[in-house]
């Protein structure tokens, strides 16, 4: 069974992200949530984009959630942070979101059955990081660099918002519980 | 020349009143009344010059015609505004203008002291401003221009003394009523246009001669019919007259006697080749005109009010010339608005001038014995009232009656002997009044003096009551037929004379009318009081046709008003608004403002949206 | 690995997308409503992968590029947020109690 990993990481990817939702710690949720890029990753590399699948390990399961630990660091939580989590993930909130999760699940599951069958037979062969990046800086140019402002974008509401108006003086006095 | 004098005639009144009524009465009574009587004054001298002219050189077609300028021109139709001088319309020119400018010069000793004298003189001459272009308008558009000019200046002076309510509800009750009228006058016009494709007069009145009556033309012809009884105060649309006596006498004898309650006989003498080809509207024309003559002549027996008693006497003389009309003796109708307008423009002036002098009272048993206070306007009256009553041979009303009496012969025997009967009951009538009035005990002191410029026009029409049927008279008294020579290029050759004892009949009647006024009413038994039975009390109250109206239609209506005070029809709309505020409010719940509410319905909406895509 | 399934792995996608959604659902935690946005990204990522592998296109990956560039943004703003709320007297990241836009 060549398509062994493709279903381990498959299996591991899903068990993780059921551990990112349900977690009351945020550090464990992020840790889980590692596990779920890496596994994804996993599955890249077995659909055959190992491009993808290292961009998924360096970048998502590196730089962004290096983010996160960042700013759950900051956000100094501790037991008490612990105790609302667990006091907000009730078993009664539970039944709306999975209610309708479960809906959502069968329609694309329903959805997916309709679509015609692959034919199976052709083999799944890599398409390695030339043949992306002949694409990306021929045909897909304007795109990259529609990315290239989008990040820009981020970066400057980011520095924005994370401003501190208190040093600087602007708002002083309503910043609290002005956002 | 001529031509151009024809819209001066109109322009110079209308001047007038454009000044009179910019000038917000700051002007005092003199100036005003300069301008008022003199615009009109020099009308009709313009009027006097045009009508030598005419008559001495005729025009080659028989008419002046003076084209102002082009209203409107689109496919198929085209409306000019334009002057036309025919005989008609020279005999009419000639009454509005004379008799206008005469009531002109009476007014101002009647209303110097009024402080509303500018708004007065404003709306007087706009009126003959407004009449002088229904006259002379030869196509029915401009025509109706003039028709609902003169009507708004009716309403105008009925009401004004606006600060009486009373005099309000009659000057609205005019409008209103007229209104009617007008309504079916409009859609008789535009019935017209539509099917004949013009409102040019001659042009319709060659269709109607070359071309038999269908539907829409017998439809046209008692719609304009219903325009003619409204504005000439005949049944069923008379009930406004009676009460237009709430405006100032001068305004009584000039509008609702002499000339805008003429207007509907001018009408339809006007059309009268459309009317004499629909056989029945010239049968309702009859009709109308007898019911109302007798009815109107009943009415005016037991009146106490000597303005009201005039008034239902006018519509009693219209009723003779509707009458007239409708036996197609468009002459004698012509003729006796004319004779018309001279004595009962008189008797309302005769009447105004005691009402001045007896401290505004008008009911004539508060008068009596009058004849020796002020025996100039005495005299006056008694013209008129002769005149009216049709004493033979000395006064103008004989033989205007008598031709209408010849012509009701002509037509039938019956219409002859109603009226007959409306004439003997016209003598009673006009001398229960003057007996009343003049003579017996005195009851109220007369004061003053009946000034110069009431008096004179009082002798100028007095002499025309008296004078003005010399024109035209039967062949057995004298072979003179002034008016009928004049105008039988329009109707053609009058109607041959009846028998002599037809003339006897109508000469005695009236006689025989005042002898009974006399038995009755004479100095030494005169009854001081009206009389009271119930036949009396519903003739007084003009037949009662107001409290019909007022249960056939008005009642009817303020029930249906009041069933829809609360807007049953607005309830439609009121529900859709309230059901999009509904919706909205609980739209609006929707917004919680929270981003995983808002997460969900997403969700939801993703979910339905694949099930419907999923579907096929 | 030539009988792996592209559908399988769009069946996964499905799956990593409806457990996303229902952490964002779920939590009222920002921060983890955050993560379960991530999961969500990566899921519909994956399905642009799967898809590039069943029609053996490059465009794909090309897209997962986007993907990864958009979350990048969005993790960037997004923490910005939450560490600006916390900074203005926020603490419990409470979802819930941001509902200033209540119709």
């Amino acid at each position: 069974m060549s398509d062994l990993p493709f279903i381990l990481f498959s299996l591991v990817a899903a068990w993780a992200a059921i551990m990112v939702v349900t977690r009351d710690i945020a550090v464990h949720a992020l840790l889980y949530l590692v596990v779920v890029l890496l596994s994804l990753a996993g599955v890249f590399f077995a659909l055959g984009a190992p491009f993808a699948a290292m961009l998924e390990i360096i970048i998502y399961a590196g730089a962004v959630m290096v983010l996160f630990v960042f700013v759950v660091m900051m956000l100094n939580l501790g037991q008490t942070d612990r105790d609302r989590e667990r006091h907000w993930m009730a078993p009664g909130v539970w039944i709306g979101p999975t209610l309708l999760s479960g809906l959502l699940l069968i329609a694309l599951c329903l959805t997916l059955r309709a679509m015609p069958p692959t034919t199976g037979s052709d083999t799944l062969a890599p398409i390695g990081p030339q043949t992306v990046g002949i694409l990306l800086y021929g045909p897909y140019v304007l795109s990259v660099e529609l990315a290239s402002f989008l990040l820009l974008a981020g970066l400057v509401s980011a520095f924005h918002i994370g401003r501190d108006t208190r040093a600087t003086g602007v708002n002083s006095g309503t910043a609290t519980g002005d956002v | 020349m001529d031509a151009l004098l024809l819209p001066l005639i109109v322009a110079c009144p209308l001047l007038a009143a454009g000044l009179l009524f910019m000038s917000a009465g700051r002007m005092p009574p003199l100036p005003t009344c300069v301008i008022g009587a003199g615009s009109v004054g020099l009308s009709a001298l313009m009027a006097a010059m045009l009508a030598t002219g005419f008559l001495r050189t005729p025009p080659p077609a028989g008419a002046l015609h003076a084209t102002l300028w082009s209203w409107m021109q689109v496919e198929g139709f085209n409306t000019r505004i334009a002057f036309t001088l025919d005989p008609l319309s020279l005999v009419m020119m000639l009454v509005v203008t004379g008799v206008g400018f005469l009531i002109q010069l009476y007014a101002y000793g009647y209303m110097h002291d009024d402080p509303g004298i500018a708004r007065f003189f404003g709306c007087m001459t706009l009126f003959v401003a407004a009449m002088l272009v229904l006259v002379f308008s030869s196509d029915l558009l401009s025509l109706y221009i003039g028709w609902e000019g003169v009507g708004i200046c009716s309403y105008l002076l009925i009401g004004f003394w606006h600060t009486d309510t009373a005099n309000v509800a009659a000057a609205r009750k005019a409008f209103i009523v007229t209104r009617i009228g007008d309504a079916a006058l409009l859609c008789g016009l535009l019935l017209l246009a539509t099917r004949a494709g013009t409102l040019d007069i001659p042009a319709l009145l060659h269709i109607a001669a070359t071309r038999p009556a269908d539907l829409s033309a017998e439809t046209a012809a008692f719609l304009l019919l219903g325009g003619a009884v409204a504005k000439s105060a005949q049944v069923p649309l008379q009930t406004w007259l009676p009460d237009a006596m709430a405006g100032p006498t001068p305004v009584s004898a000039l509008i609702h006697a002499a000339t805008m309650v003429t207007a509907g006989v001018y009408l339809i003498a006007r059309l009268h080749p459309l009317f004499a080809s629909v056989p029945a509207a010239m049968t309702a024309v009859t009709i109308i005109g007898l019911v109302t003559l007798l009815l109107a002549a009943g009415s005016a027996l037991v009146q106490t009010d000597i303005k009201r008693i005039l008034a239902y006497s006018t519509m009693s003389q219209i009723g003779y010339m509707f009458l007239a009309l409708g036996a197609g003796a468009w002459q004698a109708a012509i003729f006796h608005l004319v004779t018309h307008a001279f004595f009962k423009a008189l008797l309302f002036m005769a009447a105004g001038a005691i009402i001045l002098r007896v401290h505004h009272r008008q009911d004539i048993y508060q008068m009596g014995g009058l004849a020796r206070a002020m025996p100039g306007v005495f005299v006056a009256f008694l013209a008129g009232a002769a005149a009216l009553a049709g004493l033979p041979l000395l006064t103008a009303g004989f033989y205007s009656k008598e031709m209408i009496l010849q012509g009701a012969w002509h037509a039938a025997p019956l219409l002859w002997a109603g009226a007959l009967l409306g004439a003997f009951a016209t003598a009673i009538y006009i001398f229960r009044c003057l007996f009343i009035v003049f003579f017996g005990t005195r009851h109220t002191e007369p004061h003053g003096r009946t000034g110069a410029t009431m008096a004179m026009p009082l002798a100028c029409l007095a002499v025309l009551a008296l004078t003005g049927g010399w024109m035209e008279m039967p062949d057995a008294i004298a072979p003179v037929h002034l008016l009928s020579h004049l105008l039988s290029p329009l109707f053609g050759a009058p109607m041959p004379e009846g028998p002599t004892w037809l003339l006897w009949a109508g000469s005695l009647v009236p006689l025989a009318g005042v002898g009974v006024a006399w038995l009755l009413w004479r100095p030494r038994i005169q009854t001081r009081a009206p009389p009271e039975d119930a036949l009396a009390r519903l003739a007084r109250a003009g037949w009662d046709f107001d409290t019909l109206y007022d249960v056939l239609i008005i009642h009817p209506f303020v029930t249906l008003g009041r069933l829809n005070q609360t807007d049953i029809c607005d309830r439609l709309s009121n529900a859709t608004a309230a059901t999009a505020r509904a919706g909205g409010r609980m739209l609006g719940r929707m917004q919680s403002g929270q981003v995983r509410r808002y997460a969900g319905w997403i969700a939801a909406g993703t979910v339905v949206a694949l099930c419907l895509g999923a579907r096929p | 690995m030539n009988a792996t399934s592209p559908t399988q792995a769009l069946l996964l996608a499905t799956i990593l997308f409806t457990i996303g959604m229902l952490g964002v659902l779920a939590r009222r935690n920002l921060l983890l409503m955050l993560m379960s946005i991530e999961i969500m990204l990566n899921a519909a990522a994956l399905a642009f992968i799967a898809a590039g592998a069943r029609w053996h296109a490059a465009q794909g990956q090309v897209m997962f590029l986007m993907i990864l560039s958009l979350a990048a943004a969005e993790a960037a703003v997004g923490l910005a947020i939450i560490l600006r709320l916390h900074a203005a007297g926020r603490p419990t990241l409470d979802a819930d109690t941001g509902n200033r836009l209540k119709g």
